[in-house]
């Protein structure tokens, strides 16, 4: 049954790790959608209408029901379109996924980018404290082809969006080798996997715009 | 063989250490509390959560669940033949609570949470008036969740009433302190109603600390100099 591309709008931001999943999942579930790109800085009157809580992108609209939050419309998506299953259906795995995502966003994403930026302590132990955490990650995947399993799940789109797409292009900007091969050989050999993923590859943003992007952002970062 | 014995590891004024106990007795599951000293943090408590080192953690045959609103997901999902879902069972209607669930974690309770630390009257005033803005929008939120039941989640307490209702006990300390109401059958009628019932539901009432209790120890730990 084919779905009605008007049903489904997807408000997003090109260089969004939060917006990008959320593509990655729809794309994964065969479900055609709007895209409505959205300028983050000045915001529309559409977004601060759709998210007046949060204000931000992603938001997905489906026959008029809004939904924000890029981990609740994963877990949404998931739920409405059966095929391609992004959870795992035993509740300890689920709770695993949905803890790792949880890190991933929360405690990852700013220790590996804005406190890398700042420095506050110097930039080896900002480096240091940021392995610490993807350590974490890379004993995880330890004998996985990915954090799901054999295909992709919940987790691999959450961490595959922010990491390797979004955190290591800022890493290259700064030219801070953050996760060398021998140190983190599985979450190396996961970014090659998922590089042959085309729902993956179709969803990230372009190499050289993000580092210019993210480049920005380390700008702004530094004035603040 | 892994018992299937069910721990919690948590202290009796968290808020957040309240969510899984809530959702555990809601199920009648029978657990083993392990209270943590204040100020300290055990073996255990270090081996089960070397991510975060925090509570609450549940630990179900020897497997440790963390992060507390994940901890009430996984009680519902594997407990899910006892007692009712916590849960809508729309796709549409979860998203939405879990959504109010980020909203109070995010952004409401650590606006509540300012309030206790806020340094002179401006800086009070211009919180407490986040904090009321934010419960406004939790009162509507209760109008369009509930559909006229008692609770968030309709006729039983739920995922969204466990994530908002755990914290009614330091809303209450913090009224106190700030000599205001935020939470009041005239700015928050129905919430004000919901309150009641939360606090005296079953599941709820062994597990909820008294107002007077929380003061003290509010006072303790506040007048500890910052770390």
């Amino acid at each position: 049954m084919a779905n009605k591309e008007k049903d489904v709008k997807l408000l997003g931001f090109w260089a969004s790790p939060f917006s990008r999943r959320v593509e990655m999942a729809l794309k994964l579930k065969g479900v055609s959608y709007e895209y409505l790109e959205q300028d983050i800085v000045d915001k529309s009157a559409l977004l601060l209408e759709l998210n007046p809580v949060f204000k931000k992108v992603p938001v997905l609209v489906h026959n008029g029901k809004i939904l924000a939050e890029s981990h609740l419309i994963l877990e949404y998506i998931d739920q409405t379109w059966k095929s391609n299953p992004i959870l795992p259906q035993d509740p300890y795995e689920k709770a695993m996924a949905r803890f790792w995502a949880k890190f991933v966003d929360e405690q990852v994403g700013p220790v590996c980018f804005k406190s890398v930026v700042k420095a506050e302590k110097g930039i080896e132990i900002a480096i240091e404290e940021a392995q610490e955490l993807i350590t974490f990650l890379e004993k995880e995947l330890t004998g996985k082809d990915f954090f799901g399993g054999k295909t992709i799940g919940f987790l691999d789109l959450v961490a595959g969006s922010m990491i390797p797409f979004c955190l290591a292009r800022s890493w290259e900007g700064m030219e801070i080798d953050m996760i060398p091969e021998e140190k983190f050989p599985e979450l190396n050999r996961w970014i090659r996997n998922l590089n042959d993923i085309e729902v993956v590859s179709e969803c990230i943003p372009h190499r050289e715009k993000q580092i210019e992007h993210m480049m920005k952002v380390v700008e702004r970062i530094k004035l603040a | 063989m892994a018992s299937d014995e069910v721990k919690v590891i948590g202290a009796w004024a968290s808020p957040f250490v309240m969510r899984p106990r809530i959702a555990l007795n809601l199920k009648s599951v029978s657990y083993e509390f392990l209270q943590e000293t204040f100020g300290s943090k055990s073996e255990l408590l270090l081996k089960s959560n070397p991510v975060h080192k925090k509570i609450p953690v549940l630990i179900h045959a020897d497997k440790p669940v963390c992060e507390s609103n994940i901890i009430v997901e996984y009680v519902d999902e594997t407990w899910s033949t006892s007692g009712p879902s916590m849960l809508p069972s729309n796709p549409y209607d979860r998203a939405i609570a879990r959504f109010w669930a980020a909203y109070i974690d995010e952004k409401w309770f650590p606006s509540l949470k300012s309030i206790l630390q806020a340094e002179g009257e401006e800086e009070k005033k211009a919180v407490l008036a986040q904090v009321e803005e934010g419960t406004a929008l939790l009162e509507k939120a209760f109008i369009d969740c509930s559909k006229g039941k008692p609770f968030f989640n309709g006729e039983h307490v739920g995922y969204l009433d466990i994530a908002f209702g755990c914290f009614l006990g330091w809303l209450r300390v913090t009224e106190l302190a700030a000599g205001h109401k935020v939470l009041d059958e005239a700015k928050t009628p129905s919430l004000s109603k919901w309150a009641e019932q939360f606090c005296n539901d079953p599941a709820v009432k062994p597990v909820m600390p008294d107002t007077a209790t929380l003061a003290e120890f509010a006072k303790k730990i506040f007048a500890k100099p910052a770390a």
